[in-house]
């Protein structure tokens, strides 16, 4: 069971405590009516899907509630950061 | 010598006898014995027959990797465990073992006919002939199949055994308490590190337990280790899985060495967090590949040794040894030391270390080198051997009565593989050993390369000058895998390891191939003239050895599987006859039957009772969510396709959730209680996935709004009461509210008291009656409720349960979410446009909703159906096509999504999603059924008081 860091607790917590979220840094955009439907689509379903490092968000579900991002490799399963929301994709 | 038990000798204890039964037959052994130990002692030599061929099978090994002598150990009723090694099965006063897939005896079985049969079993033999008639596999295939091959029965009955859990924390874990891991625990006792040691045997040192001259180095040791108060011992502790983080799954088998089963926890299951960790798992002797290498006799040299040295057992009154390993010649040196006849070392080397030489000259062994084992003579045990040289090919046979295999020695990297550590290939050990770590983790001892048991060459199969298909050369012992099946495979073109073993299943059995898995890389390798690194190696994974379904689950079975949520109300329905369902994980009253009435009966009473006077429903169970903040407004504005800033205190209004994909997700009726408070409902199973979206949108989209969500799901009783009398029964219960229908219109909050309690009183309605819905602090709810009850008997008050809620909510066309819509249904195909703000610039999911395939015609929409025979009652799920005269398949328009038959009606309902069903009002559609095809008219979904001149009283 991987342990995973809560960057709003500062604590390795274990993996039952947190949801995955999908895939980060993807904002809703401002005005989703003046997106044609390719950027919509885009928006709505393209998602990366990559060999190695990849930017995820999750959420401490069962501790403090917060949603976080954090980049994960998908070879090892290895957490390599965790940052909270909004700040800088690493 | 009595028997094969040796005079002396041993770490049995021969003042405690045991008896035991196997196959019905008693025998006695002694304390500190295993099963295959005692067995062999009173001379038992065969143990099992083979999965696919029948073949009489005995012990190869003395320790955990055994393939061959499977056993179900019967501990009384439901305690039956098949498949059990008897290797590790401890003896008790009492215990009874049975030997497995023989019938009607062991030694006369009628599955041995496949043996005579083999030519036809080739490799992929089941995936060559079964494959046709396609029909013939579930009928006749697959349970012959079944009944020859397999391992021991399921058992049926219900494990009536406990099983306990734990979590445990340690800054370092020595897997394995041989020399190695006894060795690391004792360098670092003397820190302040937390240690825990874990061993699958029932006493520390492993190896070592075979070895008398390291007894008193042994007992020492332990003896510090037991004394330290930072150092945990797990015996009978197996680690059968190593998860990322350094986390370690092991379970600890505590009754079943206990003649008495019923006393305490069977298993206990351990879920160990390592700061660091240490693998110790030792080394396992590989088997040599010759013809009759699988004759109840023939087994590895290394376990002589153990049988010999820790339980006083000869394996043979006049043993013989096929050695290609020195290790072999210091374990005969052993034996003969202890007493036991040797017949013979063969060695398949042209030279091995002269003092070997010496030793064998001195104790008077008679040894042949550069000559190799090519048959084994005698069915139920080895009587001779033939031997040939390989100088001048003569065959020449020696008498003997074991053959001890010394084919060299593979690292136990299994657990070291699970934590995803990479292997390198060493040529001088012909092993894959372990290179670099993915965890904190490093490897001591015989698992990490390290031992002294000698120098060996490595051999793929022994030379014979038999003719190659005629022998059977077994590789994998379990699964009944020759060294002709993976040349078969590499012939018909398999090249990876990965390919062959699944083909041929070498190393798929419950041994995960612990002896098989690298002669069958060697026999591989060399078929396909390529070195063992480029043929790969197959995964091991978790368990390390087979664990029980008990100590994996643990407590969480029966009632304890998963928790049941119940109301402060459940305790009233279940003292008045409820029949209950669960919904999400709530327990709720279906229907209240009276006596006589089954559940058509009581839902048609209680529905009418509703209709006409007052019905009371347990509503306990929706989702609740208050909304705080300054910002309320806006973010209920952003996430609900309905406008909600204009909402005033005190109404209430109905809320549809969309995802952003613009399909329905939840819904539900919500009120404004202050210009900065919503109390918000989902639907019961909704309620924590709603939760989570909107607390998704407000931490990460809109993070600039003020305003707190608060799970009030459990803080709140609610009490649906629903009817034409709803308002006379609780005017006189209700202080601080005017409930006058100008004064507390349809869709209105208040809050007051009721019978003394504080209460948000709704005035709303999921039946189309005149309804209220009283909200208050859960620990009241049974006394409201009882209250109610009370005055409400005036008007005949009726409880009401989900199934007739069902049928009135129906009636009146109100949706259920996740029932009448599947994730793919948008407002508009549910008819519930009038719930879309239009004039809103954005809310999650409204700029899909002018998706292309969203606006595309011929969607499914939700309509009414209604059947030409009012009493039949369609099945919901029901598929629906408009011509049933088609050929078929036939082209599938819709499904019945709700369907009842309706009391208040006198006739049968329905709603359905149907492509285009919006057009289709009036026309007559056909839902087969196996026998008859029924037919429908399409109708709206509102089948009573479409006015809604009830409600608004």
């Amino acid at each position: 069971m991987i342990l995973i860091h809560c960057p709003y607790c500062d604590e390795k917590r274990p993996e039952i405590e947190f949801a995955n979220a999908g895939q980060a840094h993807i904002a809703r955009p401002l005005d989703p009516s003046g997106q044609n439907d390719a950027e919509w689509e885009d928006y709505l379903f393209i998602r990366a899907n990559p060999r190695g490092r990849h930017h995820e968000r999750w959420r401490h579900i069962h501790g403090c509630g917060r949603f976080f991002n954090a980049v994960r490799d998908t070879v090892t399963d290895k957490f390599e950061t965790t940052y909270k929301a909004g700040e800088p994709r690493r | 010598m009595s028997g094969f038990r040796l005079e002396t000798g041993g770490r049995v204890d021969r003042s405690q006898p045991v008896t035991f039964r196997f196959d019905g037959k008693a025998y006695q052994g002694f304390s500190g014995d295993t099963l295959a130990s005692a067995l062999l002692a009173n001379g038992v030599m065969l143990f099992g027959r083979s999965f696919k061929y029948h073949r009489p099978r005995g012990l190869v090994a003395a320790g955990s990797e055994e393939p061959n002598a499977l056993i179900s150990v019967d501990r009384g009723p439901g305690r039956f465990t098949p498949n059990l090694r008897a290797t590790g099965v401890e003896i008790h006063d009492g215990l009874k073992a049975f030997s497995q897939n023989r019938w009607p005896s062991l030694s006369m079985d009628f599955g041995a006919i496949n043996d005579r049969l083999g030519m036809f079993f080739p490799a992929g033999f089941y995936n060559k002939t079964f494959m046709w008639p396609r029909s013939f596999w579930d009928r006749v295939y697959e349970p012959a199949i079944r009944k020859m091959a397999g391992l021991g029965d399921a058992p049926t009955a219900e494990d009536p055994d406990i099983y306990a859990s734990t979590y445990a924390h340690c800054d370092l874990l020595i897997i394995g308490a041989g020399p190695a891991g006894i060795d690391a625990a004792l360098g670092a006792m003397d820190t302040n590190k937390r240690i825990v040691l874990i061993d699958e045997q029932d006493e520390l040192g492993g190896g070592a337990l075979a070895d008398p001259a390291l007894w008193p180095w042994l007992e020492r040791s332990v003896k510090a280790l037991a004394d330290a108060p930072n150092v945990t011992i797990l015996t009978r502790t197996t680690a059968f899985g190593y998860y990322h983080d350094n986390f370690i799954g092991a379970v600890q088998r505590l009754t079943d060495h206990l003649p008495d089963v019923t006393h305490g926890s069977r298993e206990k299951l351990w879920r160990i967090r390592a700061g660091e960790v240490v693998l110790a798992q030792g080394a396992i002797e590989r088997p040599l590949v010759f013809d009759g290498n699988d004759t109840p006799g023939v087994m590895l040299s290394s376990a002589a040794r153990v049988f010999a040295n820790r339980y006083g057992v000869a394996v043979g009154k006049s043993v013989t040894l096929m050695a290609s390993h020195d290790s072999g010649w210091h374990d005969v040196f052993t034996l003969a030391k202890a007493g036991i006849g040797i017949a013979a070392i063969i060695d398949v080397r042209e030279s091995v270390d002269s003092a070997l030489m010496r030793e064998a000259e001195r104790l008077g062994i008679t040894f042949y080198l550069h000559h190799g084992v090519v048959g084994v003579n005698g069915r139920h045990g080895v009587t001779s051997v033939d031997i040939c040289n390989y100088d001048d090919q003569r065959v020449h046979r020696v008498e003997t009565d074991a053959l001890l295999m010394a084919g060299g020695w593979t690292p136990s990297v299994h657990l070291w593989s699970h934590s995803k550590g990479s292997l390198k290939w060493r040529d001088d050990l012909g092993a894959y050993v372990p290179d670099v770590p993915n965890e904190n983790v490093h490897c001591v001892g015989g698992c990490s390369g390290d031992w002294d048991f000698g120098k060996g060459t490595v051999i793929d199969v022994l030379p014979t000058p038999k003719d190659q298909s005629r022998i059977k050369a077994f590789v994998d012992y379990q699964n009944d895998v020759t060294a002709k099946d993976i040349k078969l495979a590499v012939r018909e073109g398999f090249r990876s390891i990965e390919h062959i073993k699944r083909y041929t299943t070498n190393g798929m059995a419950t041994d995960q191939g612990k002896t098989s898995n690298l002669n069958g890389l060697q026999i591989a390798s060399s078929a396909l003239n390529k070195p063992v690194p480029d043929i790969g190696l197959t995964s091991f994974r978790p368990p390390y050895t087979p664990q029980t379904f008990g100590a994996l689950a643990g407590h969480a079975k029966g009632a304890l599987f998963q928790p049941t949520r119940t109301t402060n109300i459940d305790s009233w329905a279940q003292a008045h006859g409820a029949v209950f369902e669960l919904v999400a994980q709530w327990r709720r009253a279906r229907y209240f039957p009276k006596a006589g009435e089954d559940m058509h009966a009581a839902v048609n009473r209680e529905c009418v009772a509703v209709r006409s006077s007052v019905g009371i429903f347990d509503a306990s169970t929706l989702g609740k969510i208050e909304v705080v903040g300054p910002d309320a407004a806006e973010f209920l504005n952003r996430m609900y396709t309905n406008p909600w800033k204009a909402l005033e205190p005190g109404r209430c209004r109905y809320g549809l959730l969309l995802k952003e994909d613009g399909f329905i997700t939840d819904d539900g009726v919500s009120a404004r209680l202050a210009p900065d408070r919503f109390h918000l409902t989902t639907t019961t199973g909704g309620a924590a996935r709603v939760l989570n979206m909107m607390e998704d949108y407000l931490q990460t989209e809109w993070p600039d709004l003020d305003v707190w969500l608060t799970s009030t799901t459990e803080q709140y009783a609610v009490i649906a009461l629903q009817g034409p009398n709803a308002r006379k029964l609780l005017e006189p219960l209700v202080e601080g509210i005017d409930l006058s229908a100008e004064a507390f219109p349809h869709m209105a909050i208040r809050e007051g008291m009721i019978c003394g309690i504080k209460t948000r009183l709704f005035r709303v309605s999921f039946t189309g009656e005149l309804g209220f819905e009283i909200n208050v602090p859960t620990a009241y709810g049974r006394f409201v409720w009882e209250q109610l009850m009370a005055h409400g008997a005036q008007y005949d008050i009726t409880p009401y349960g989900t199934e007739a809620m069902h049928v009135l909510r129906a009636e009146k066309g109100f949706i259920i979410v996740g029932q009448d819509t599947d994730g793919t249904v948008t407002p508009f195909d549910a008819g519930l446009d009038w719930a879309v703000g239009k004039k809103k610039p954005d809310f999650v999911g409204k700029r899909s909703m002018a998706r292309p395939d969203i606006v595309a015609s011929g969607r499914k929409q939700l309509v009414g159906l209604l059947t030409d025979d009012p009493n039949v009652v369609l099945e919901e799920g029901a598929q629906i096509v408009a011509d049933p005269k088609q050929p078929i398949p036939m082209t599938m328009i819709g499904h019945v999504t709700s369907s009842y038959w309706s009391e208040t009606l006198g006739r049968s309902i329905a709603m359905a999603l149907v492509a285009g069903g919006h057009d289709m009002v009036g026309d007559t559609l056909y839902i087969p059924m196996p026998g008859k095809t029924h037919t429908a008219k399409v109708s709206g979904t509102v089948f009573y008081d479409p006015e809604g001149a009830r409600l608004h009283v």
